[in-house]
């Protein structure tokens, strides 16, 4: 089929709830809106994923349709006129997170995700205190049988962001709805549990999951109210992501995403996510140790830094400068490394430092 | 990387050759699969068949160490079809006709025979990467942990020059740098030849101005690379080592040589967090704080300065690195001081040109880019746009050279090593999840083999070399050909170091980690070793 003769429109104009927008060609009325600083409620919608249009709460009335069009999938048009917050967009909205939560358990009291649940957010927005309809409640198995993720289905509003986030940025494709109708559900292939499968234990699902339905268990028991987040870049690798430390009190008690970040936009694999266990270590050392005829021993700073300095420079004045060699560290940041080349060159005189970059 | 990570899923094409990004950059990987579902083509050189390899368009599995036979077959076959850049070739780049003086010995069928790639394939890939114009290279240890390292590197920049695929977005010759911050640790002149910012420690203007900067004459000579300070360690004449965040005796090669060399030392000094395999042979043990108790920056493999902010305080006595040094500094003349690690950062920013227009408040929540010469610089997505850094860019030929050993009656198999996804070098031991995970090696064994030894997955079976011999646990699968097996080195159990090869690349000694020749037996009293695996 052939387009219509005649230059595009690279922009379009249109009115949002009162106001005027003009916006490039092709961007959704949820976009649109967005940069209007109109709050349009979405639990399937993600700015990293394809839309799916199928929790419909985003729906907005456009003057001139007879139905409420999905705000996350539909493209604002030119001389479009629509309004976000309706009689008629306010009834379905209501309407629609009735219908979830009539098989959605109310134990908000006690769930992890309180203060952090999109679900409840939007409640509380429209008002919607209980369900008005009555019927069969799931009742599914807890799945937990592993340190980092657990699966609660019962609290599954089916919105499908976990199962396209596997899909479509970690591309693993562990999960995905299977079933019909009121058995539908997010599984692993042949409902087995995620550790026997396809699953890399990245944890984005639980990352990106509106309600309680998945829990990253390192956060588990701690409040999302409790919780400071602390931008700070991954240890691991180097690509460099960006994650946010949740710490509570004086305790780092796990990661979440930073969508905002340049080289990974909220992407984690399972190191970045779960390795902030290791940092409570048993294992690790706390005090300087010197060690005296094959024993450690327990020592000050003061002690271990003076033998240090005294032996180094012993040892570099009576040998010369083939006699020191000093490795610095890939793990650690440019300022101790810029701060360890100096002290070797200025300090010892010698060009021997090296790092495992030769490795 | 000459270029970004975020141009990767806009590619068409991607070259990735010696990288099994999901399990060791799982996010670049993740990116290269974006790319693939976006309708990007992969071509994929890798004798393991990896993730990636699944996802691939031409998965050329060659054997092991013949990397550059591929590359001058490759050459060769761009330059008789008349695909490669004429224009580009003459305009940015010298050596033309000394690159073809070597490659016109490869046609594709001896790469073929050299390689164990057919040649229909060899074809396919060339044709591919060199008539398409969004075409990145990607690569990392699989390139450089050979004899042949620097080798490898110069003639996938020649690939990329003579293709035209460097110095534009969606392109270039991407490296994709190992640890988080080895990129920064390098441009900070943690090096033995070069200073912060890299001019050469015998240059003659740069000694003269770290001289001014510090107070102090520097060194006149090259220093010494690791495996010449375990060697003169050996010999007696390097007596001392002050060893910063580093396990040499569980990750270089021939881990017996460098154990014999701590050994030997006078007097080591282990700056870690917790004991590792080489603080056992150290005289001082300086406890120190993990990134997320303390402030500063680290580079990524982009060239992406980013901030490291600290979240709680350091446990017990632990210290962060930077105020160690600065401590141990203090006690041996070194006139300086320094309130936080912003206070050397702005150091940092006058010694290294690439760094010169950054600050912290700039850095922000996305970091820059290097090179960023001024405070208004954006930063620098891709290098080498309209020139090379050194002018016009060099095209060497580089004739194919075997590994340095080979497989022969008394070691019949070829061991290769990596990381894998659920741990990251050894501090991830320290993660009860990561070991849930993983507790365990499990090297990759093809059925073919194992079935010959008499030995089943899950098996304990024993490993030599002609340096060492270890026990490893062992998973059958197609992932390695016959002949071939791999294992990581993240396990003091299994430490396979002590089986890898020292020989190292004449440029840069960086060892053979990619290649050995090993043995495989059974385990007579076969013990378990490792808790359940899940």
């Amino acid at each position: 089929m052939t387009g219509p003769a005649g230059a595009e429109t690279a922009t379009i104009q249109a009115t949002i709830d009162g106001r005027e927008v003009t916006v490039p060609a092709g961007t959704t009325i949820l976009d649109a809106a967005r940069d209007l600083g109109i709050d349009i409620p979405t639990l399937c919608h993600h700015e990293t994923l394809s839309p799916a249009a199928s929790c419909r709460l985003c729906v907005v009335e456009v003057e001139g349709r007879p139905n409420l069009m999905p705000a996350c999938a539909t493209e604002l048009l030119d001389g479009m006129v629509l309004q976000t917050e309706s009689q008629a967009v306010i009834e379905a909205r209501t309407l629609i997170l009735d219908l979830l939560l009539s098989d959605h358990p109310q134990g908000c009291i006690t769930c992890e995700q309180s203060g952090g649940c999109t679900l409840q957010d939007y409640c509380y927005r429209y008002g919607v205190e209980a369900s008005t309809f009555e019927g069969d409640k799931r009742q599914l198995p807890i799945e937990s049988d592993n340190p980092m993720i657990e699966r609660d289905m019962n609290k599954c509003i089916l919105c499908g962001k976990c199962v396209r986030v596997c899909a479509e940025v970690q591309v693993t494709n562990a999960i995905d709805f299977t079933e019909r109708g009121f058995e539908s559900q997010i599984a692993a292939s042949f409902d087995n549990p995620l550790a026997s499968d396809f699953c890399r234990f990245c944890g984005q699902c639980a990352d990106i999951c509106p309600t309680g339905a998945i829990a990253n268990k390192q956060i588990k028991g701690v409040r999302t109210w409790d919780r400071k987040k602390v931008r700070t870049t991954c240890p691991f690798c180097g690509v460099g992501c960006n994650f946010d430390l949740n710490v509570a009190g004086d305790k780092i008690v796990g990661v979440t995403a930073a969508y905002d970040a340049p080289a990974n936009q909220g992407s984690l694999c399972v190191k970045g996510r779960f390795h902030t266990d290791l940092i409570y270590s048993p294992d690790r050392i706390t005090t300087p140790l010197i060690k005296k005829d094959g024993v450690w021993e327990k020592a000050t700073w003061d002690e271990a830094l003076e033998l240090v300095a005294g032996r180094l420079l012993e040892i570099r004045g009576e040998h010369g400068n083939l006699s020191v060699g000093v490795l610095s560290s890939a793990r650690c940041t440019n300022e101790e490394n810029y701060l360890l080349q100096r002290l070797t060159r200025a300090g010892l005189n010698t060009n021997s430092i090296d790092h495992c970059a030769r490795t | 990387m000459t270029n970004s990570i975020a141009d990767i899923v806009g590619n068409d094409v991607l070259f990735i050759i010696g990288s099994n990004a999901t399990e060791a950059h799982p996010i670049i990987g993740n990116k290269m699969k974006q790319a693939h579902l976006r309708g990007a083509k992969l071509i994929v050189v890798d004798p393991r068949r990896t993730e990636l390899a699944e996802h691939a368009h031409l998965w050329l599995r060659l054997k092991p160490g013949t990397d550059n036979a591929l590359v001058n077959g490759m050459l060769h076959t761009i330059i008789s079809n008349g695909w490669h850049a004429k224009e580009y070739i003459d305009e940015r780049t010298e050596g033309f006709d000394d690159l073809w003086a070597t490659v016109k010995d490869y046609p594709a069928e001896r790469a073929a025979e050299i390689t164990g790639v057919p040649v229909e394939t060899i074809v396919a890939a060339a044709e591919l990467y060199a008539t398409t114009r969004k075409a990145g290279i990607f690569y990392t240890l699989g390139i450089t942990e050979h004899t042949v390292g620097t080798a490898n590197v110069m003639n996938l920049a020649n690939l990329g020059m003579v293709t035209g695929h460097i110095g534009f977005p969606n392109a270039g010759v991407n490296p994709m740098r190992g640890q988080n911050n080895v990129q920064g640790s390098c441009d900070m002149g943690a090096l033995p030849n070069s200073f912060p910012g890299y001019p050469s420690v015998l240059d003659f203007e740069a000694q003269k101005k770290f001289s001014e900067a510090y107070g102090v004459q520097m060194p006149q000579d090259m220093g010494l690379r690791i495996p010449e300070m375990f060697e003169l360690a050996v010999h007696g004449t390097l007596k001392a080592m002050f060893i910063m965040g580093e396990d040499p005796a569980l990750t270089d090669a021939d881990a017996n040589h460098v154990r014999k060399a701590l050994e030997n030392l006078d007097f080591l000094v282990v700056q870690n967090i917790f004991m590792t395999e080489t603080a056992k042979y150290a005289d001082v043990f300086l406890p120190a704080a993990l990134y997320a108790e303390k402030d500063g920056t680290f580079t990524n493999t982009e060239r992406r300065v980013q901030r490291v902010r600290k979240a709680v305080e350091p446990p017990g006595d632990t210290k962060p690195d930077w105020e160690i040094i600065l401590e141990l500094g203090k006690r041996m003349g070194m006139d300086w001081d320094y309130d936080s690690p912003e206070a050397i950062f702005e150091e940092i920013r006058t010694a290294v040109p690439q760094y010169a227009g950054m600050t912290y408040e700039r850095l922000g929540t996305v970091g820059l880019q290097w090179p960023v010469p001024t405070e208004d610089h954006p930063g620098t997505p891709f290098l080498h746009e309209g020139r090379f850094t050194r002018g016009k860019g060099l095209l060497q030929g580089i004739p194919f050279q075997e590994p340095a050993e080979l497989v022969d009656d008394e070691y019949p198999m070829l061991l290769t090593t990596g990381r894998m996804l659920y741990h990251y070098n050894i501090m991830t031991r320290l993660s009860q999840n990561l070991e849930w995970l993983r507790p365990y090696e499990l090297a990759e064994v093809n059925p073919a083999d194992a079935e010959r030894l008499g030995v089943v997955e899950d098996e304990l079976i024993r490993v030599s070399s002609r340096r060492g011999s270890i026990t490893t646990r062992i998973t059958l699968t197609e992932k390695v050909p016959p002949g071939t097996m791999f294992m990581t080195f993240h396990f003091k159990e299994s430490p396979v170091n002590e089986l890898t090869n020292a020989e190292g690349d004449p440029v840069t000694m960086t060892a053979e980690f990619k290649v050995c020749a090993v043995r495989m037996e059974k385990e007579p009293a076969a013990e378990s070793h490792g808790a359940a695996a899940k």
